[in-house]
């Protein structure tokens, strides 16, 4: 352990000088919008991020999967375009465009080379608001969309998170999945889409960055070809989404020769003061890296899985402190009991000030390598944007896990972790594992 | 849109490609190769070392070794602790992990520039001074395996992926997986992990690869340093693996699961890989799986097949040519509801004979070479990316003058070339024509 004394003390030096080297302007648009730009022109194209809040949680009453399928047509026909002519455009300008619903948000990422950066906000113009929903195209996309709800009916995985989702929100949108059902899905009409387009794509819950070969002024020019005409109002936002499942084992079986577990409880929202020691918790418990408790004692001591691990999903409606598990179905008994035991152990003993420190020093000193990349770091500001955080974050992030004692790992352990309420859902064949209900 | 996952198959169309990034490269006395690429825009560094071996080195009956032993690699050695290693790394605010494919093995670290040296030091280390005990042996192989259980057994697409490949492959290790069979990793030892890294584990049978922040002297300084003291292994022999005879009879295989929601057809074609000094077939397939299975709707069989007959949901073309010995060029066909397998098969046969009578849409073909000339660009922007391309190159028998004068071998192939390409590859006696389909028995029947 020399050698690792020697190294921690070197490091105190890199701790306190290494910040993000990224230079965020926050640039207002005449039309009202505000983003976040680094200007960064090594390389000559921009990576453009943008988020509207909401995401499929705004689907209307009764058309589950409606915004899922919306923005999965957006690049198959705009303006004049269809979806041939659509995708034709975007190759001959080398630009790419990728728009993903999630339960949160709708995010479009685009990329696109300086030498034609204004045919291609042009092409992305039309997507976004010119999009045609043509009913070839809705077609084809919903036998997509449809392909992957069935495959997703036979995957332990999503059966086992959807279960849980299930269990813990019941009718609130994040108690199902986002894709709808095959039922729902099938009896989406045009209509259904134009509406769920009018919900979502608004400005009013618009996150925007944008890194690369682009100055400020240029940029808002851009920013307003492309997002001054889309409405200013979404739908409004859906409920609290109250959590309703207890501690105890849901099995769901299913014929396979490794169980899947996902286990958690109510987690803890990203503007709560405890937020930072509950960042620390959890990587100490099952973040990522070799060295968490989990991994440490269900795979490392026992060889019981590939990989465990525990995440906190702060969502806007409801947030949850969540973990998953593989283990074989003779196996997974033992498995479940080790994580119920380093829960119940985190909870009322807290961590380590050897066992903090090393984490701090890793957190504070991964941080920078972080923004590495245009892509990457659009990525992370637009990130921060959805999560309430100022530009100034970058440079006080790190003290905000300095900060973070002993103490206050102890008290937010207590205060977050309740292994009694800690449920399991099993996919798989486990054997010696009893379902509580 | 992509919503069809297909992870056991998908193999990147683009392959390789040379960049605006500053390259140098060096090579120690003990017979390691280095290769830095600079870029200087955040401070970080990412060291990687590749061994130039794999899956498809593996003695007979033990395949899985070259993985388990990747794995072994974090435990202890003559001065580490097991599992210091990667505490190091991260207290010195870095990530750490490996990987292991059938023609190489690769370890990196992704770190804050200035701690270039120490990762050299314990990688350097690692090479040569691991010390195992055989509880480390009994519980990483259930570590392994439960991986195998995660990633392939509960998987029946990656079940079907295997036996595929198996069916590929009439004589050359490729037919193995690289996570192993399981009855062989069930009974992988020391001894077996051991004779492995012996024979393997050498400086001279090495690529030491930095990308980022760095300096070329400064590396090969710091390469000397830890690196250099190694000892050659003299007794490195040449990597000839088992080739391929003649293939005379086109291969069929039927898996059926229970578990198989969207049943589909894949058929692979034995196919040449990139070759040192020979790249231009290899970057012929290239725009081949391009113009005919690149972007659905675009894609030679994406028009036919999903946009004009309606007939597949899904349809992909793939070849992977950096490889060191023969690869396969493939096509996924996934019917639309009611049709079955043999007609989708029919489909894509019907498809790739009109595509040789009709040959290929001059504009289409410019639209996919801007493409890869803008992924010069693009590409420079993840200096990891980068370093694993050369890696994976290097580690298969190609140089890194292979790698970069790749981008301009893609641009100077013609449609000729490419339809000279199709009736060569598009052999059946050298293809498996594999069917997954759903088992008629439901999941929750068979439970019981």
């Amino acid at each position: 352990m020399i050698r690792l004394i020697a190294v921690l003390t070197s490091l105190l030096t890199l701790a306190q000088t290494a910040q993000a080297e990224v230079d965020i302007e926050v640039v207002n648009t005449p039309s009202g919008l505000t983003a976040w730009l680094v200007e960064a022109p090594e390389i000559p194209f921009v990576a453009l991020e943008m988020r509207f809040g909401g995401g499929t949680s705004l689907d209307a009453l009764g058309k589950r999967g409606s915004v899922n399928l919306m923005v999965g047509l957006l690049e198959e026909g705009a303006g004049a375009m269809d979806a041939r002519g659509f995708a034709e455009r975007t190759e001959e300008l080398a630009a790419s465009f990728d728009f993903d619903a999630y339960s949160d948000s709708i995010s479009i990422s685009a990329r696109f080379l300086s030498e034609n950066r204004d045919e291609a906000i042009d092409l992305l113009r039309l997507a976004l608001n010119e999009p045609r929903f043509d009913q070839d195209a809705i077609d084809r996309v919903l036998g997509q969309v449809i392909s992957g709800i069935k495959s997703d009916l036979k995957d332990p995985d999503v059966i086992a998170r959807r279960k849980f989702s299930a269990l813990a929100f019941q009718d609130h949108p994040y108690g199902s999945s986002g894709e709808g059902t095959e039922d729902s899905v099938s009896a989406l009409t045009r209509d259904d889409l134009v509406q769920a387009h009018r919900d979502t794509m608004t400005r009013d819950r618009l996150h925007i960055a944008a890194v690369g070969d682009i100055n400020a002024a240029d940029l808002a020019v851009l920013l307003d070809t492309l997002l001054a005409e889309l409405p200013e109002q979404a739908a409004p936002w859906p409920d609290v989404a109250d959590y309703g499942l207890d501690g105890g084992i849901t099995v769901v079986p299913f014929d396979t020769p490794q169980s899947v577990a996902v286990f958690g409880h109510e987690g803890i929202q990203r503007d709560d003061p405890d937020f930072f020691a509950a960042y620390i918790l959890n990587e100490l418990l099952g973040g990522s890296g070799f060295d968490s408790r989990l991994q440490s004692e269900v795979r490392v001591k026992r060889g019981l899985t590939y990989g465990v691990y525990t995440y906190l999903a702060p969502r806007d409606h409801g947030p949850l402190f969540l973990g998953g598990v593989s283990s074989s179905n003779d196996r997974v008994s033992e498995a479940v009991a080790v994580i119920q035991d380093e829960w119940a152990r985190m909870a009322n003993e807290g961590v380590s000030e050897e066992e903090l420190e090393l984490m701090k020093t890793y957190l504070t000193g991964s941080y920078p390598l972080r923004f590495d990349g245009n892509a990457r770091i659009a990525g992370i500001l637009v990130s921060m944007q959805q999560s309430q955080l100022g530009p100034d974050y970058v440079n006080t992030r790190n003290d905000n896990i300095r900060a973070v004692t002993v103490d206050d790992i102890r008290r937010v352990a207590a205060r977050i972790m309740r292994p009694e309420d800690l449920h399991f859902v099993v996919v798989g064949n486990p054997q010696g594992l009893e379902a509580s209900n | 849109m992509r919503l069809f996952s297909l992870t056991a198959l998908l193999v990147s169309a683009l392959a390789a490609g040379a960049h605006a990034a500053k390259v140098t490269t060096g090579q120690l006395e003990n017979g390691l190769e280095i290769v830095v690429i600079e870029d200087h825009r955040a401070p970080v560094a990412v060291h990687m070392l590749w061994y130039r071996t794999g899956a498809a080195d593996e003695p007979p009956g033990k395949s899985g070794i070259a993985h388990f032993l990747e794995h072994l690699l974090f435990k202890a050695t003559d001065t580490l602790e097991s599992g210091e290693f990667s505490r190091v790394v991260s207290a010195n605010g870095g990530t750490d992990n490996a990987f292991t494919s059938w023609d190489y093995t690769a370890y990196f670290q992704r770190v804050a520039a200035d701690r270039l040296g120490l990762m050299m030091q314990m990688e350097a280390d690692r090479m040569r001074n691991i010390r195992l005990t055989e509880d480390d042996i009994l519980t990483e192989r259930d570590v392994i395996l439960e991986e195998r259980n995660q990633r392939t057994d509960t998987n029946p697409a990656a079940l079907f992926g295997e036996q595929r490949r198996a069916a590929q492959y009439l004589n050359h290790p490729y037919a193995i997986p690289i996570i192993g069979w399981r009855h062989e990793m069930e009974r992988l030892s020391m001894e077996d992990a051991l004779d492995f890294y012996r024979t393997y584990y050498a400086p001279n049978n090495a690529i030491l690869i930095v990308a980022g922040d760095v300096e070329p002297a400064e590396v090969m300084a710091l390469a000397e340093e830890h690196y250099g003291p190694i000892a050659a292994n003299p007794d490195l022999v040449a990597r000839v693996r088992p080739s391929e005879p003649p293939h005379l009879a086109e291969r069929r295989i039927m898996f059926s699961d229970p578990r198989v929601a969207q049943p589909y057809v894949v058929r692979t074609y034995l196919a040449p890989e990139r070759d040192s000094g020979a790249q231009k077939d290899a970057a012929a397939l290239t725009l081949l799986a391009e113009v005919l299975g690149g972007t659905g709707a675009t894609s030679y069989l994406g028009q036919k097949l999903e946009f004009e007959s309606q007939r597949s949901v899904y349809t992909l073309a793939f070849y992977g040519g950096t490889s060191l010995d023969d690869t396969s060029f493939g096509f996924v066909i996934v019917p639309v509801e009611g049709r079955t397998l043999e007609q989708a098969e029919d489909d894509l046969d019907e498809t790739i004979a009109l595509f040789l009578e009709e040959g290929i849409d001059p504009d289409q073909f410019e639209r996919i070479k801007m493409q890869l000339r803008a992924s010069e660009i693009y590409d420079t922007d993840s200096t990891s990316r980068l370093a694993r391309r050369y890696g994976a190159a290097l580690t298969s028998g190609l140089t890194v003058e292979d790698v970069q004068s790749w981008p301009e071998v893609l641009q100077e192939v013609t449609t000729e070339d490419v339809m000279a390409a199709a009736r060569m590859v598009f052999d059946r006696n050298k293809a498996v024509t594999g069917y997954l389909m759903r088992d008629e028995t439901s999941p929750e029947e068979a439970t019981q």
